[in-house]
């Protein structure tokens, strides 16, 4: 029998303790296919393509590749088969050069060393993606070393191209270069497997689309045929809203002034930011977008008092200097802070849910004479559980147990019943269902309209535009300028995030693109 | 033939069960031990474990033993909850012993009423000084804690040395390397009449409800633990490490100091060059063995005091050597150790 598939998967099932990832799952994928797995977090995408890859073992079901039954027991014969895998988070060590990181990942694999580099010279210039094989990975950004990975997937005689939320890292003209670059692999017979969820890009990019939900099979479609709202519903259910627009505000005074911020790197991959200088007023939300590790991390350090700076006068709140004070002196000034890691930083993974309670809660009448009063913490855990709808077995769950999402609506509850005056929210919702993304950004307008200032630092450029006031982005830790995020076009903040500030950046100039056409928020469109 | 699986959550059965299993596997091995010596290992294990404590004088004993061992173990228990690995509660055990001494000398012909608290106090003093330079060199300098406390323990060691063949040493002594014995208004009261068992043992009541409250009940004690947990959590949430790190090993070098004074103004009575066999260390397998809980901790420092005793008696009727006690702290420790795998791991069979 010879049909037109690459892949094809029956009755896929996973079991873990406690969880069935996947179920019974089918997926089918033809030859130069761009086919999407969709759902949300926790759905079960993340195992089924580690099946594939081999990283897995799936407990029952088959997988046919080339038509033919095939047992993959690790990546190595996954890559032998002709299967190569871009994972979200990039394994590469940043002090080796570029072809000595494919060397070492490709083993024997990787072929002569000696013709190595001319190779890595080729593909990566056919495929419009240039690199240089003796730099090291250190000095790369973010895209060259996505690309670097995409490489080493290439030197082979490659057949299926998995990529695990490629795009989330890149600016939006990175993503359409990505974009170039996939469908001449596709066109040259090549399947591609595109893990996401934004479903604007889905439809731009790719033939078919599989959507998983809570480990099972919600369906199959062809995104060009579909709604984004169609799509969302079969990734959702039908009981989750799944649009959402939200009135833009002014906000009133001041409340958080920067002046000039500048730090000094503290090692080789540190970023040093440079004369920052930015206001959040009461009542608004102010949006910094950006590529991770361009300055983000330290200056939310800095401003949630992580780091102290005894000596410079550069941050105030409401007025009040507060480089010098420490987190606890600043939060009793009226901070509350959502830190990017919620497992590890914003909660203790080994403590219940009331311990993660009392955390930053303790000046809102937990402790009396330094000894901690239970019932209250237990109670206040309880009620921000109810009232956030976090998913948990109860107040004395471990932080850990739960999951990213249930974790981060309880965070940011945890935050708001504080009443803060002013709040920083590291990327609040990534990782979370669009159920929970809802809710949290629904929980930090009502506190927006309540007179806090908000700041909102995101590498999801959706939700940016989707509730900031006011928008502005950093890179190599210098910031942009600010403005009305209803006047920042997204070729503009594009520009912004490869660090081009110069006003004349955002030319008219009208290129095909199919994030264009996609543009968030146009139809009131989903995240 | 077996093979670790990681469980999906930590066993809170297997939290408490691990020191059981390491105690009963103590005990067989310990079978296996006197056997191989040629001893009836059920009468070799009968002397070890149950003659020690066959009479009330020898239950008396046990918490003689036992009282500097918990003392130091709880407060051990509160910087290994901070993460901050103090190995120093020997060093901190003997400071607390010579400057205990030296104060207890400076009485020695006075009846004065706070001369024995002064004594303990002189010997809380003696341990603090010695956690707070190791506390200096952590919070200041960024050394690395098990390096500075392991080494004071040396110098300690010597210190003592020092005193006791040196200015503490007794004049009409006839060169002995010991202090004159210590005046009535220093020694420690005893709470069991013919028996040694003095006042420490309620210190070591006192500091268990106080470890207890620190632990479980106090707003600082929960710092402490996020701090040991997940430092940058702490620092999020604006807790003073450095203040934290100093005050843990405070709390921790005071008990192991007030434990060093509690022994020469105790049952020895003098100082001697012999103050300590060991239970600033056996206190940390005490520590672990009771899961860093107050509870779990007086349990295991009381198994800990029979296994001195046990090895006293085992070198008097078995003529074993005194390594005995050693090898059965080290099982102990050992098999502690890897039963713990299974808190975070099942065993099954491999296919």
């Amino acid at each position: 029998m010879n049909t037109n598939l690459r892949l094809e998967l029956t009755g896929i099932t996973k079991r873990y303790p406690g969880c069935v990832a996947n179920d019974g799952v089918n997926l089918a994928i033809g030859k130069g296919e761009i086919h999407a797995l969709l759902g949300e977090n926790g759905a079960g995408k993340s195992t089924l393509m580690k099946i594939i890859y081999g990283v897995v073992a799936p407990d029952e079901g088959s997988i046919l590749f080339n038509d033919k039954e095939v047992t993959i027991k690790d990546p190595a014969a996954a890559r032998e088969l002709g299967v190569g895998m871009v994972f979200q988070h990039f394994s590469l060590f940043e002090t080796l050069s570029i072809a000595e990181n494919i060397a070492l990942a490709l083993g024997e694999q990787s072929g002569d060393p000696a013709t190595l580099n001319e190779r890595i010279r080729d593909i990566s210039t056919k495929y419009g993606m240039p690199l240089e094989p003796e730099r090291l990975v250190a000095t790369l950004s973010t895209g060259e070393r996505q690309r670097c990975e995409i490489v080493r997937c290439l030197l082979q005689d490659i057949k299926l191209l998995i990529l695990d939320e490629p795009t989330s890292v890149l600016t939006p003209q990175e993503v359409e270069a990505l974009f170039t670059t996939l469908r001449q692999l596709a066109s040259e017979g090549c399947s591609i497997l595109f893990i996401s969820h934004k479903l604007h890009e889905v439809t731009a990019l790719c033939d078919k689309a599989t959507i998983l939900r809570g480990g099972k099979l919600s369906g199959h479609c062809v995104p060009k045929d579909e709604t984004s709202s169609s799509i969302a519903t079969m990734m959702v259910g039908d009981d989750t809203p799944i649009s959402t627009k939200y009135i833009r505000s002014q906000g009133g005074d001041n409340f958080v002034e920067v002046n000039g911020l500048s730090t000094k790197s503290q090692g080789d991959f540190d970023v040093a930011l440079k004369n920052i200088s930015f206001n959040v007023r009461k009542g608004e939300i102010l949006g910094i977008a950006g590529v991770a590790g361009n300055g983000q991390e330290e200056l939310l350090m800095s401003l949630s008092g992580e780091d102290i700076h005894t000596k410079s006068t550069a941050i105030k709140f409401d007025g009040v200097t507060v480089d010098g004070f420490s987190p606890m002196k600043r939060r009793r000034l009226g901070l509350g802070f959502v830190p990017e890691d919620r497992l590890g930083r914003g909660a203790v993974p080994e403590m219940t849910l009331s311990q993660n309670t009392l955390l930053t809660s303790f000046d809102f009448g937990l402790v009396t004479k330094g000894l901690i009063n239970v019932k209250k913490v237990t109670d206040l855990a309880q009620s921000i559980i109810q009232k956030y709808k976090v998913k948990a077995v109860g107040e004395f769950s471990h932080a850990a147990s739960l999951s990213g999402g249930n974790l981060q609506k309880f965070i940011i509850g945890r935050e708001i019943e504080q009443q803060p005056k002013v709040l920083i929210a590291s990327h609040p919702t990534w990782g979370v269902d669009i159920g929970a993304q809802i809710a949290i950004h629904e929980a930090m307008m009502a506190l927006r309209d309540g007179g806090c200032a908000i700041l909102v630092v995101s590498e999801d450029l959706d939700e940016l535009f989707q509730i900031s006031d006011r928008l502005c982005a950093i890179c190599d830790g210098e910031l942009s300028p600010i403005k009305p995020t209803d006047e920042v076009s997204l070729e503009q903040i594009g520009c912004w995030m490869a660090g081009d500030f110069s006003e004349s950046s955002a030319s008219s100039e009208n290129r095909r693109s199919d994030l264009q056409s996609s543009h968030i928020n146009k139809e009131g469109a989903l995240v | 033939m077996i093979r670790l699986e990681a469980r999906a959550e930590v066993s809170r059965t297997w939290a408490y069960l691990s020191p059981l299993l390491a105690a009963i596997l103590t005990l067989v091995t310990g079978f296996i031990l006197f056997a191989a010596l040629g001893d009836n290992p059920l009468n070799a294990l009968y002397i070890f474990f149950i003659s020690p404590i066959s009479d009330s004088f020898g239950i008396s004993e046990l918490l003689v033993k036992s009282a500097p061992i918990l003392l130091c173990a709880y407060g051990l228990a509160i910087c290994f909850r901070a993460s901050i690995w103090n190995i120093g509660a020997e060093g901190q055990l003997l400071m607390g012993a010579l400057f205990g001494s030296a104060v207890a000398i400076y009485f020695v012909d006075s009846d004065a009423t706070y001369a024995m608290p002064l004594t303990l106090l002189g010997g809380i003093l003696g341990g603090m000084t010695w956690a707070a330079l190791a506390a200096l060199l952590k919070v200041q300098f960024n050394t690395n804690e098990i390096l500075t406390t392991i080494m004071l323990n040396y110098i300690a060691l010597n210190l003592l040395q020092w005193g006791v063949y040196g200015p503490l040493k007794d004049p009409y002594g006839f060169g002995f390397p010991q202090s004159e014995l210590f005046g009535d208004s220093t020694i420690l009261p005893i709470i069991w009449e013919g028996t040694r068992l003095h006042i420490g043992i309620l210190f070591a009541a006192v500091a268990m409800a106080f470890s207890w409250v620190f632990i479980s009940k106090s707003f600082i004690g929960f710092q402490v633990q996020v701090l040991g947990m997940d430092a940058p959590a702490a620092r999020m949430a604006g807790f003073k490490e450095k203040s934290l790190a100093w005050l843990v090993l405070i709390i921790s070098g005071g008990l192991a100091g007030l434990a060093g004074a509690g022994e020469v103004a105790g049952p020895i009575g003098q100082l001697v060059p012999h103050v300590s066999p060991g239970y600033g260390y056996a206190a940390i397998i005490v520590a672990f063995l009771g899961r860093l809980h107050p509870v779990g901790i007086t349990l295991a420092g009381l198994l800990m005091g029979l296994i001195y005793m046990g090895g006293e008696l085992a070198q008097i009727e078995l003529g074993m050597p005194n390594a005995i006690t050693g090898v059965f702290q080290g099982l102990l420790l050992f098999y502690l150790l890897a039963c713990d795998v299974l808190i975070r791991y099942r065993l099954i069979p491999a296919k």
